[in-house]
C-alpha cells in the first residue's frame, strides 16, 4: 500500500507526524500518487461505487439502530415507527433498505468485470479470494439484515435458511438449534441476527482494506490485461481517478435515488408489510432478487443434502477460479472465444436468477437444472479448456500503445504531447 | 496558444469551484436528515402536553406527574410555606427571576410570580434540579423547601434557589386552568 | 475444432434462451386486477385531500367496525401529505373513540375518550377475540395493508414496471376485491361463511361479506355514492394510511434529482477537464 508516495514532509509538525506514524505518507501512496494504470474504462469505477454504498449502509444502519427495537413483538412497530414518526425516518430506511440491493448491484457488476478481465489471475489471486470472503459476508450480512423488520418474508425466509443446515448428516439439527437459540426462529434468533448484522459490515470494511492493499501490492489491473512498462503506462491515482470515481458515483446516486424515492419498495416484497405469524406461511416464499440465482440452484436439486451443496459450491468454485483458468492471456478483450462464453455465462446467471423467483414446478426445475450444470460446466470444463483450444488475438506492447491505437481517436488527438 | 493560456485558467478554475461548491452544499443537505433524526420525533412531540385534576390535593400536599419525561411538582402549600416565602426580599435570591413560563423573562422572583395565579397556595415547578438535572427532594434542606442530593442545592417554599451550585430557580412550565380543577401542562 | 465449438456454443445459448424464455410464457399467476387511475401515481403524485377525507369516512363507517389501522394516529389526520382534516376536526374525531389508559390513581385501567396523540383503538382486544367473532377469520389491520398486498405483474410486466414507476398494486388490488364480489359459478360449492370473489389474492372465497352498498355512506360534497366510487376512495385512503410520506417522499425525490443530475454534468466537464493532457 505504501512505497508510492512522493510525500516530502516540509512543516516541523508533518516531520514529527511522518517520522512517528507515517499516516499521511500511507494515505498519499494509496489514494493519492499510487500510479494507476491510465486505461481504466468506466467498468472499473465500481470498486470505488461499492465503497461509497458500504459507507452509506454503515452510516444509515447506525442511524436506524437508534429508533429501531429487536424484539419480536416490537420490532415490526418500530420499524412502522421510523417510517412515520422519525424525523426523516422513512427516508433512512428507503435508503438503507434500497442500498442493500445497490451494494449488489455493484458487487455483480463488479464480479463480472473480474471475470471478464481476468483481474483473478497471477498475481492477484489473493485479492480476488479476499472479493469472494467480502462477497460471502455481503450475503450474510443482507440476509440477517433483512430479518430485522419482523415480517412475513423476514421471519420465512429465516426459517428456510436456517433450516438448510439440518441437511447436514447427523450435526444438521444441533446446527439449526443452535443457531435458532430455541426450536424455531423467534426472539433469540433475531437478537443474534441483529447484533451480527451490525458486526459483519465492520467486518467487510477491514476485509476491504486487505481487498485493496493486495491489488495495491500487485498493481491495478487494465482493460489490455498487460502490466503498464514505463511511467508513461501510468498516471497518478489523484486527480485523475478521483474524479472519475466521484462522477461514476454521482451516476450511481442517480439510479439509487429513483429507487428511493420513486419506487422504494420495487425491490422488495409485499409480504414483509405483514407482521410475522409463525403460524402462517405465506404462498410464495421467495427470497430477495440478489439471492435468486443461488436459490435457484438450491432447488434444481431433487436431494436436500445434493441441494445445499451444490449452493454453497457455486460460491466455493470462484475461489479456485485463479487456478480454473488455463489460459496465459488475461484480459478478455484479447480471447475471441472466451468473450463469448463469457457472455453465455452472465446470461445464465441471469436465467438463474429469473427461474428462482419462479415456482419449483415443471418447465421451471428442467430449465433450473439445465442453467446449473451450465454455470459449473462454465468454471469446471470451459475455462479449463479454453485455455488450451483458444488462439488468443496478438497483445499490444503495451498500455501506451493499446490506447493510442484503440479507442477510434482519430490520428491527430494521437499527437498531442505528455505535457505531465 | 499564448491567449489560450491566460483565457483557459479562469473557465476551469470557475469550473473546479462550482463543481465544488455544489459537492459541500449537496454534502450539507445530505448531513441534515442524519442528524435531524435525532431531534424529538412526532409521536414525542404529539405528547407535549398531559392534563392534571388537582382537586384532590389537600392543604400541605404534593404530587408528582410525568411531563415529557420528566417530573412535575403540584404542590398545595401550607400558609406558614407561604409566608416564609414571602418574608424573603428579592435582593436575597441568588437568582431574582421568577423563570416561569407564563410570564415575561424579566419577572421577578416574588411568590406570587411563582405561584398559581389567583391561587397562591398552589405552586406547579418542574422537577429537575438546574444545576445538572438531578430530583430535588421535597420539605428537606436548610429552607424548608426543597433539597437536591446530588450536589447539596437548597431551594426555598416557593422552589427558587438559595444555597448551594444550581444556577436558577426551579422552572415553571407553561400551563392553563381547562377547567376548575383540571390543568393542563405545556 | 474452431467450428465444433462455434456450434456446441451456439446450441447451448439457444437451449439457454429457451430455457428462460419458455417458462416465462406461462407466468402470470393471480387473479387478473385492472389498474386504476389514481391521483398518487407517477413521479408527481399526490393524494386528492377531498378523497382520502371520503375514503377515511367509508373506513369509519363500514370498515373499522371489523379493521383496525394500529399504527395510525389521529393526529396524523391533520399532518401535512394527509387527508388535511384541521386540529379541531381531529380532536372532535377522536373524542368520539375510547382508549384504555392506566392504570390510574386507584390501579385500574379506565376507558377515556381519546386524544389525537393516541393510535387508532382495535375494534378487537386481541386476535383470538377477532377470530371468535368473524367465524375463525382475521380481519387484517389497514395500517400497511396496501403495501402488503400485491399480485405479481409477471415477464416482461414487471421490467416496464421500473420505467413506469407502479407503485399502485394495493391500491388497485384491493379496488379490484371490494368490486370484484359475482354469483359463484355453477360447479363451484363455496363453504358457508364465505363469499365468492374471483378477485381474491388467496383462492376463489373469503370469508369477508360484501362490505359496501351503494348509498350506504353519505357523501356531501355530491360525489356519486356507488360501489366503485366507495372503493376507490377507500383504497386511496388505505393507500395513504400505509405510505403517509409519499407527497414529501416523491416531492424531495425531484428535488434530489435535480440535484444530481446538474452535479453529475459539472463533474463530467470537470472530470474532462482533467483528463484533457492524458491519451486514454
Amino acid at each position: 500500500m505504501a512505497g508510492h508516495s512522493n510525500y516530502v514532509p516540509q512543516s516541523a509538525a508533518a516531520k514529527w507526524l511522518e517520522s512517528r506514524l507515517p499516516v499521511i505518507s500511507l494515505v498519499r501512496g494509496s489514494f493519492v500518487d499510487f500510479p494507476t494504470p491510465k486505461n481504466l474504462n468506466y467498468w472499473w469505477t465500481f470498486g470505488g461505487i461499492l465503497f461509497f454504498v458500504l459507507i452509506a449502509q454503515i452510516l444509515t444502519g447506525i442511524v436506524l439502530v437508534m429508533h429501531y427495537t429487536p424484539n419480536t413483538a416490537l420490532a415490526f412497530a418500530s420499524v412502522e415507527h421510523i417510517m412515520r414518526d422519525v424525523n426523516f425516518g422513512w427516508l433512512l430506511r428507503y435508503l438503507h433498505a434500497n442500498g442493500a440491493s445497490m451494494f449488489f448491484i455493484a458487487v455483480f457488476i463488479h464480479m463480472f468485470r473480474g471475470m471478464y478481465y481476468g483481474s483473478y489471475k497471477a498475481p492477484r489471486e489473493i485479492s480476488w479470494i479476499l472479493g469472494v470472503v467480502i462477497f460471502l459476508i455481503m450475503m450474510a450480512t443482507a440476509f440477517m439484515g433483512y430479518v430485522l423488520p419482523w415480517g412475513q418474508m423476514s421471519f420465512w425466509g429465516a426459517t428456510v435458511i436456517t433450516n438448510l443446515f439440518s441437511a447436514l448428516p447427523l450435526v444438521g439439527e444441533p446446527i439449526v438449534n443452535w443457531l435458532w437459540g430455541g426450536f424455531a426462529v423467534d426472539n433469540p434468533t433475531l437478537n443474534r441476527f441483529f447484533s451480527l448484522h451490525y458486526l459483519l459490515p465492520f467486518m467487510i470494511f477491514g476485509v476491504v482494506l486487505l481487498h485493496v492493499w493486495a491489488f495495491h501490492t500487485t498493481g491495478n489491473n487494465n482493460p489490455t490485461g498487460i502490466n503498464p512498462k514505463t511511467k508513461q503506462d501510468t498516471i497518478p491515482f489523484h486527480p485523475y481517478y478521483t474524479i472519475k470515481d466521484l462522477f461514476a458515483i454521482v451516476v450511481f446516486m442517480i439510479l439509487f435515488a429513483y429507487f428511493v424515492f420513486y419506487i422504494p419498495n420495487y425491490m422488495g416484497h409485499a409480504d414483509n408489510y405483514i407482521e410475522a405469524d409463525p403460524l402462517v406461511t405465506p404462498a410464495h416464499i421467495v427470497p430477495e432478487w440478489y439471492f435468486l440465482p443461488f436459490y435457484a440452484i438450491l432447488r434444481a436439486v431433487p436431494d436436500k443434502l445434493g441441494g445445499v451443496v451444490l449452493m454453497f459450491g457455486s460460491i466455493a468454485v470462484m475461489f479456485v477460479l485463479p487456478w480454473l483458468d488455463t489460459s496465459k492471456v488475461r484480459s478478455g478483450t484479447y480471447r475471441p472465444l472466451f468473450k463469448q462464453f463469457f457472455w453465455i455465462f452472465v446470461a445464465v446467471c441471469v436465467g438463474l436468477g429469473y427461474l428462482g423467483a419462479m415456482p419449483a414446478e415443471g418447465g421451471y426445475v428442467i430449465a433450473a437444472r439445465i442453467l446449473t450444470t451450465y454455470y459449473f460446466a462454465h468454471f469446471l470444463i470451459i475455462l479449463p479448456l479454453l485455455g488450451f483450444l483458444e488462439k488468443p488475438k496478438e497483445l499490444p506492447a503495451s498500455i501506451s500503445e493499446a490506447v493510442l491505437s484503440g479507442g477510434g481517436k482519430p490520428a491527430g488527438a494521437v499527437a498531442a504531447p505528455e505535457t505531465k | 496558444m499564448a491567449q489560450q493560456d491566460t483565457v483557459e485558467p479562469t473557465r476551469r478554475d470557475f469550473l473546479y469551484i462550482a463543481t465544488g461548491a455544489m459537492g459541500a452544499v449537496g454534502a450539507a443537505a445530505l448531513a441534515w436528515p442524519f442528524i435531524d433524526q435525532m431531534n424529538p420525533d412526532a409521536s414525542a412531540l404529539s405528547l407535549a402536553s398531559i392534563e392534571v385534576d388537582i382537586s384532590a390535593i389537600d392543604e400541605g400536599q404534593e404530587i408528582k406527574v410525568m411531563w415529557r419525561g420528566k417530573p412535575v411538582f403540584i404542590r398545595n402549600r401550607s400558609a406558614r410555606e407561604i409566608e416564609e416565602a414571602n418574608a424573603v426580599a428579592i435582593s436575597d435570591l441568588p437568582d431574582p427571576y421568577a423563570r416561569n413560563a407564563n410570564l415575561g423573562a424579566d419577572a421577578q422572583a416574588t411568590d406570587a410570580n411563582r405561584g398559581v395565579e389567583g391561587r397562591e397556595a398552589l405552586i406547579v415547578m418542574v422537577g429537575v434540579c438546574t444545576h445538572l438535572g438531578c430530583i430535588p427532594l421535597g420539605q428537606a434542606g436548610d429552607f424548608g423547601g426543597w433539597f437536591c442530593p446530588c450536589h447539596g442545592s437548597h431551594y426555598d417554599t416557593a422552589g427558587r434557589i438559595r444555597k448551594g451550585p444550581a444556577p436558577e430557580n426551579l422552572l415553571i412550565p407553561p400551563f392553563e386552568f381547562i377547567s376548575d380543577n383540571v390543568i393542563q401542562i405545556g | 475444432m474452431k467450428t465444433m465449438i462455434k456450434s456446441v456454443r451456439g446450441a447451448l445459448l439457444a437451449v439457454a434462451a429457451l430455457a428462460v424464455a419458455a417458462p416465462a410464457m406461462a407466468a402470470g399467476e393471480g387473479p387478473h386486477i385492472e389498474r386504476q387511475q389514481w391521483s398518487f401515481s407517477g413521479p408527481f403524485g399526490q393524494y386528492d385531500k377531498a378523497q382520502l377525507q371520503r375514503g377515511f369516512k367509508v373506513y369509519k363507517e363500514v370498515c373499522a367496525s371489523c379493521h383496525g389501522a394500529n399504527f395510525m394516529a389521529f393526529r396524523n389526520l391533520a399532518e401535512p401529505g394527509g387527508p388535511g382534516f384541521t386540529e379541531d376536526q381531529v380532536k372532535v374525531i377522536a373524542a368520539e373513540y375510547t382508549v384504555m389508559k392506566g392504570p390510574n390513581d386507584d390501579g385500574e385501567m379506565e376507558e377515556v375518550a381519546a386524544i389525537p396523540s393516541d393510535r387508532w383503538p382495535s375494534p378487537f382486544p386481541n386476535q383470538q377475540a377477532a377470530r371468535a367473532a368473524n367465524g375463525g377469520a382475521y380481519p387484517p389491520d389497514f395500517s400497511t395493508l396496501a403495501k402488503a398486498r400485491a399480485v405479481a405483474s409477471g415477464f416482461p410486466g414487471f421490467i416496464f414496471d421500473i420505467f413506469t414507476q407502479y407503485q399502485e398494486q394495493g391500491p388497485d388490488y384491493i379496488y379490484n376485491l371490494l368490486t370484484g364480489y359475482e354469483d359463484a359459478p355453477d360447479d363451484l360449492d363455496v363453504p358457508a361463511g364465505q363469499y365468492y370473489n374471483p378477485k381474491f389474492i388467496a383462492g376463489q372465497t373469503l370469508a369477508m361479506a360484501p362490505p359496501l352498498f351503494a348509498d350506504g355512506v353519505e357523501y356531501t360534497d355530491g360525489t356519486p355514492t356507488t360501489v366503485e366510487q366507495y372503493a376507490k376512495d377507500v383504497s386511496a385512503f388505505m393507500m395513504w394510511v400505509a405510505e403517509p410520506k409519499l407527497e414529501e417522499r416523491k416531492r424531495m425525490g425531484f428535488r434530489v434529482m435535480i440535484f444530481l443530475i446538474v452535479f453529475a454534468s459539472l463533474l463530467y466537464f470537470t472530470k474532462k477537464s482533467v483528463w484533457r493532457d492524458v491519451d486514454h
